[in-house]
């Protein structure tokens, strides 16, 4: 009975998630929307012609990689830039250490969105980003997240490791490209996953960015689209939704994969310390 | 892998290094820059960048809210007089802007206890063996992974006049339909994002669960508490510092709201009634070139949240 009530729990909970996401892919493959409940669960109608419709209208290959090149980006100076700042936090000791630390914790408090006036006067203004891939990565290109994972598992590596390889001679990028970084394999795809959902999700800067169709990520060319152009198609919310699903299948089927380095040990020490 | 709580985890590094017996030189080198003056050049790039995009830019919204700022073509040089407390009057004396903050208000107070909730209730039943144990962790957090654009279209269509949600209601469906009805709209947006947030923070919590020692509920079990009390006595107090974190984070979601204002509902309507601050602050800023009048709503935001945390800090932290 116990039991019962707590499955029960659990599956009211299931069906509350996942029934958009099973409604939209529903949707997008249907020629004609039926909003009744039944329409829930059709049994013909379905058709491709909705992605016709919204490739036709969005270049959705291209717009798929630019998002690519957007998040690519970010998680490549994440983990470069990142790994190096977590280690030095975790394992050496220098001046403006402590500085450094306080202030990758207020990055977190202060919410990134109200610094898009400043920022768009810098990039977009003065240095002329508009529109250009770096102009898109630069304000996400180092995830402070990321760093603190990185930082929380590197402390927690024994320090014989690292004062015996020191001993044998071994310098610092050595110590952490051979003794700590294998260690921490983990951590990474951890870090890596927390840091796709940033950039690839993003809307708002990206959309501030790039006023050209050509190199805009697929989160801003599908906003375009359902907020200009939509009400013109023969079909809407089937196109829309068909770019929906193309736009949430990376993500989504990246956590379901990596699922085991989502938990809520990994998020516990990279969230509390 | 922990057992603390986030207020007490976070321990800054030890400053002082400790006392080895190296020569006088690198002693005196050590003194300034530190025992591995190494760790400089490996967190450099990460200073750097936190200096350009964080520091600076903080700083520069600061700069621009106290003066009459307007966008000029690179390299023009152009006078930008000092105004003073001008544009945070024209800020606090705009109904739009008003509203917006009315709304984060509305927003918080309908989105938080939802949250916190919730996450409490699916953890609580997630935290056991069992079958599908996974499937269900997976499907929870679905949503919190998935581009806010992306599901935004599908509540769009679920919300719309048509939609399935007043099919099913029938003659109980709101008129005006949710998503243009003033008293509505806002509380759609905050139960959205409840939805979208909630497997992040499920995470979370079950984290939190973990640390609640056994002994406890045993004790509790001994004494005769029934289950209600279990999770009144031993399970919501020994979760107090995810609490925390919890409406810290939720308050910030509701101070960066903008893509479900500007794509939900069609751009904050109807008449204001579901626009953020972020989205008044992208219309006056961006749209209409008022960037100095973008910048004090900025900060005005900024010290509200830090404000609304602290204080969230103290009620909930008291004992």
């Amino acid at each position: 009975m116990k039991r019962f009530g707590r499955v029960t729990v659990l599956s009211l909970g299931a069906l509350l998630f996942l029934f958009p996401f099973y409604y939209m892919i529903i949707t997008s493959f249907q020629a004609k929307p039926n909003t009744s409940l039944a329409g829930a669960f059709p049994f013909g109608g379905w058709t491709l012609q909705n992605y016709r419709e919204i490739n036709a209208r969005v270049d959705l290959l291209g717009s798929l990689a630019n998002s690519g090149i957007f998040t690519g980006g970010v998680i490549l100076a994440t983990l470069v830039f990142g790994v190096l700042a977590g280690y030095a936090l975790a394992r050496l000791h220098f001046r403006g250490q402590g500085t450094l630390f306080s202030l990758m914790l207020l990055v977190q408090l202060v919410p990134f969105q109200l610094l898009i006036i400043p920022l768009y006067v810098m990039i977009v203004r003065s240095y002329g980003l508009a529109d250009s891939y770096l102009g898109m990565i630069l304000p996400f290109a180092i995830n402070s997240t990321a760093v603190f994972v990185f930082r929380q598992f590197f402390l927690q590596l024994p320090e014989d490791l690292f004062a015996a390889a020191r001993i044998d001679g071994a310098g610092e990028l050595r110590v952490l490209w051979s003794i700590a970084l294998p260690l921490v394999r983990p951590a990474m795809v951890t870090a890596v996953l927390l840091t796709f959902i940033g950039p690839w999700n993003e809307f708002l800067w990206p959309f501030l960015v790039t006023k050209n169709a050509n190199m805009q990520p697929l989160a801003v060319s599908l906003a375009n689209y359902l907020s200009n152009i939509a009400g013109r198609a023969a079909n809407p919310y089937g196109a829309t939704l068909a770019g929906a699903v193309v736009l949430a299948a990376p993500a989504v089927a990246l956590f379901v994969a990596f699922q085991r380095h989502f938990t809520s040990s990994d998020l516990g020490s990279g969230v509390k310390g | 892998m922990t057992t603390t709580s986030p207020s007490t985890a976070i321990q800054t590094p030890a400053s002082t290094p400790t006392a080895s017996p190296t020569p006088q030189k690198r002693g005196r080198v050590a003194s300034i820059l530190g025992r591995q003056p190494l760790g400089i050049a490996f967190a450099a790039p990460y200073a750097v960048f936190l200096a350009v995009v964080f520091a600076y830019p903080l700083g520069l919204a600061v700069w621009i809210s106290f003066h009459d700022y307007f966008f000029a073509a690179p390299g023009a040089s152009v006078a930008r007089p000092f105004v003073g407390f001008a544009n945070y009057a024209t800020a606090l004396s705009d109904p739009a802007v008003r509203r917006s903050f009315l709304n984060v208000a509305i927003f918080l107070v309908i989105n938080v206890p939802i949250t916190v909730a919730l996450a409490l209730l699916l953890a609580n039943a997630l935290n056991a063996a069992m079958r599908g144990r996974t499937f269900f962790r997976v499907a929870y957090y679905v949503p919190y992974v998935s581009a806010g654009v992306a599901v935004v279209s599908v509540w769009l269509f679920l919300f719309s006049k048509n939609g399935m949600v007043n099919q099913v209601l029938g003659s109980l469906a709101p008129d005006p339909s949710w998503l243009v009805n003033s008293t509505l709209a806002m509380p759609l947006i905050a139960v959205f994002v409840a939805w979208k947030q909630l497997g992040f923070f499920i995470l979370l919590y079950l984290a939190a669960l973990q640390n609640v020692p056994k002994e406890l509920y045993e004790s509790a079990q001994m004494d005769g508490a029934n289950k209600w009390q279990q999770l009144r006595n031993v399970t919501i107090p020994g979760v107090r510092p995810a609490t925390v974190l919890v409406v810290i984070l939720a308050t910030i979601t509701g101070a960066n709201l903008f893509s479900e204002p500007y794509l939900l509902t069609n751009g904050g309507g109807p008449n204001g009634a579901s626009a953020s601050p972020v989205l008044v602050m992208y219309q006056k800023g961006i749209e209409q070139g008022n960037p100095d009048v973008a910048s004090a709503i900025g900060v005005i935001l900024v010290i509200a949240v830090l404000l609304v945390s602290l204080l969230n800090r103290r009620l909930l932290e008291r004992d």
